[in-house]
């Protein structure tokens, strides 16, 4: 073999192994903004599934956390794992006092579907503005450094600090929350009210508690995904709520309305495309590609992933 | 034990229910019987709560339950198995039985599961399956099992031989004379006026929304108008 073509062929090994490390790598990036959609887009399939609604404040949820880790991290000096939990608390009360005060009163009477649609709409634009008001429209930061820029090599693929933990905590909400549905009584009657709200009520599930508790945990999911989305994009805005929330739609209607592990699914495939089509398409399509994508599984599978007409599963 | 007092109930323009008076005793099982649309299943969701009473009074106990929430009614032992078994389809048979048994805090469930299970061997079988994959019979089985496991003071049955086989509807009603030997009273609505009767002590003929006749079991099972209109003449 002559020198030169042996040389062009070692060159081309080393373009492929640089493709599929680009590759690897995206798709670690991938992994951390698919995992924070599924943990967001969990809390709103949750509360489709237990309360057959479809909550449009829960962008405004994602926000309110995002901003109480904000405030946590720079006005109480908290920690990361503190800050999370306070963004937590925060959205999950949040989600408890929207229940309580725009859903409950329309559920009490028999309502149409759109009534608390609307409601949340009106909740959402609400606490928007009071958002605006206190912070203005500027976008706010963490300070520098919160987490450090430690990046960690694994094999050819390198991931950064941050987005071991985004990965990490995601993935461990979500699973805390399929075993607290399993595994546990609680759990269990959320599933029961998720399937018949009637049947549950004659074995003696408080249904109304549910409901509270659901609102919570959905709240809570929804402002983990706040803090960890504003922490790696390092960006919190009063209006940081509304993009997610298109996305969190996006994906439960992908995976299957009212299915956990559809959004769980439909997160992962969102957050992929759109790593994907910014690396190998261009950024100016991304939401192109992946709202396109979502087209097309819809028309393949129109309820979804794991969609089945008339019946849910949480 | 349980008394309903002129208890009316109006859907919309509907009235439902026009003062009906009824009345379960400790140990006993009532059979309540009539047409379709006659006002049975409404009479069991005015006990159980799921629809709100217009006017009269339902007593359990010596104490109003009129009025009430569905779950506080099951924590005070009157537990309802609804018309078409409303099985949880998406949980496992043994998720719907620990489920029955959700208003209770003692120790002993396990025990109550393990003895629901001696009786309908079949759900042990599964127990670990969805219970949408239950044929009808089993379903059945799997419901009452489930009622037990609240340890029901009061069971209120709604058509439980519904879609069932004959074999298997002697098998449920046979069940059913059992959990009353136990000391549960049972108010039970059946269109199967004839197997309903025979293992009841007394009974009430509902006839759009109004209790028209009252006797003991013996009575209405020879009775000519009850015979013409309800056990095919």
């Amino acid at each position: 073999m002559e020198p030169e073509t042996a040389f062009s062929a070692i060159g081309e090994d080393l373009i492929c192994i640089g493709r599929v490390t680009v590759f690897l790598q995206q798709f670690a990036n991938a992994l951390a903004l698919g995992s924070v959609y599924a943990l967001f887009a969990i809390g709103f399939t949750l509360i489709f599934g237990v309360l057959e609604i479809i909550t449009l404040a829960h962008g405004t949820i994602f926000m309110v956390g995002a901003f109480a880790g904000l405030l946590a991290v720079t006005k109480l000096h908290l920690g990361l794992g503190p800050a999370i939990l306070t963004a937590m608390l925060a959205a999950g009360t949040l989600g408890w006092v929207i229940d309580l005060v725009a859903v409950r009163p329309l559920r009490k009477r028999s309502f149409h579907h759109l009534a608390p649609m609307i409601a949340t709409i009106g909740c959402a634009t609400f606490i928007t503005s009071i958002a605006q008001g206190l912070f203005g429209a500027e976008a706010y930061r963490f300070p520098f450094d919160f987490v450090p820029a430690t990046s960690y090599t694994l094999g050819p693929v390198q991931l950064t600090l941050l987005q071991l933990i985004i990965i990490a905590i995601s993935f461990a909400f979500m699973v805390i929350i399929i075993v607290l549905l399993h595994k546990t009584k609680w759990g269990k009657a959320v599933r029961a009210v998720a399937e018949n709200r009637r049947t549950a009520a004659l074995l003696g599930i408080p249904v109304d508690r549910v409901y509270q508790i659901t609102s919570f945990t959905a709240g809570a999911l929804g402002g983990a995904a706040g803090i960890l989305t504003g922490i790696n994009f390092n960006t919190i805005h009063a209006f940081m709520g509304g993009p997610m929330l298109h996305r969190g739609i996006a994906v439960v209607i992908l995976g299957g309305m009212g299915d956990i592990r559809g959004a769980l699914l439909g997160g992962l495939i969102l957050g992929f495309s759109e790593i994907m089509s910014v690396a190998y398409i261009s950024s100016d399509f991304r939401d192109a590609v992946s709202f396109g994508l979502l087209f097309l599984i819809l028309l393949l599978k129109p309820a979804g992933i794991f969609g089945r007409t008339g019946e849910r599963k949480v | 034990m349980l008394e309903l007092a002129d208890v009316s109930i109006t859907y919309g323009h509907i009235q439902a229910l026009k003062g009906i008076s009824l009345e379960v005793r400790e140990g006993e099982i009532v059979a309540l019987i009539g047409a379709n649309g006659a006002g049975k299943s409404t009479t069991l969701n005015a006990v159980s709560g799921l629809v709100p009473t217009t006017a009269g009074n339902i007593v359990y106990q010596g104490r109003s339950i009129t009025g009430r929430a569905p779950h506080t009614i099951v924590r005070e032992g009157i537990v309802q198995v609804p018309e078409g078994r409303a099985i949880l389809t998406t949980l496992t048979v043994s998720d719907n039985l620990e489920l029955g048994g959700f208003v209770r805090r003692d120790s002993e469930k396990d025990k109550d599961m393990d003895a629901v299970f001696a009786r309908f061997p079949v759900l042990k079988e599964k127990a670990g399956e969805p219970a949408g994959i239950l044929s009808g019979g089993e379903q059945q089985m799997l419901a009452l099992g489930r009622a037990l496991m609240a340890r029901p003071k009061l069971l209120l049955l709604d058509e439980p031989s519904m879609g069932l086989a004959p074999l298997i509807v002697r098998d449920i009603f046979n069940i059913i004379l059992e959990i009353n030997k136990g000391g549960t009273a049972i108010l039970l609505v059946e269109q199967n006026a004839k197997m309903a009767l025979k293992i009841s002590g007394r009974g009430y003929v509902i006839e759009t929304g109004r209790i028209v006749l009252e006797d003991s079991a013996e009575n209405l099972l020879h009775n000519p108008k009850v015979i013409a209109a309800y056990l095919g003449g």
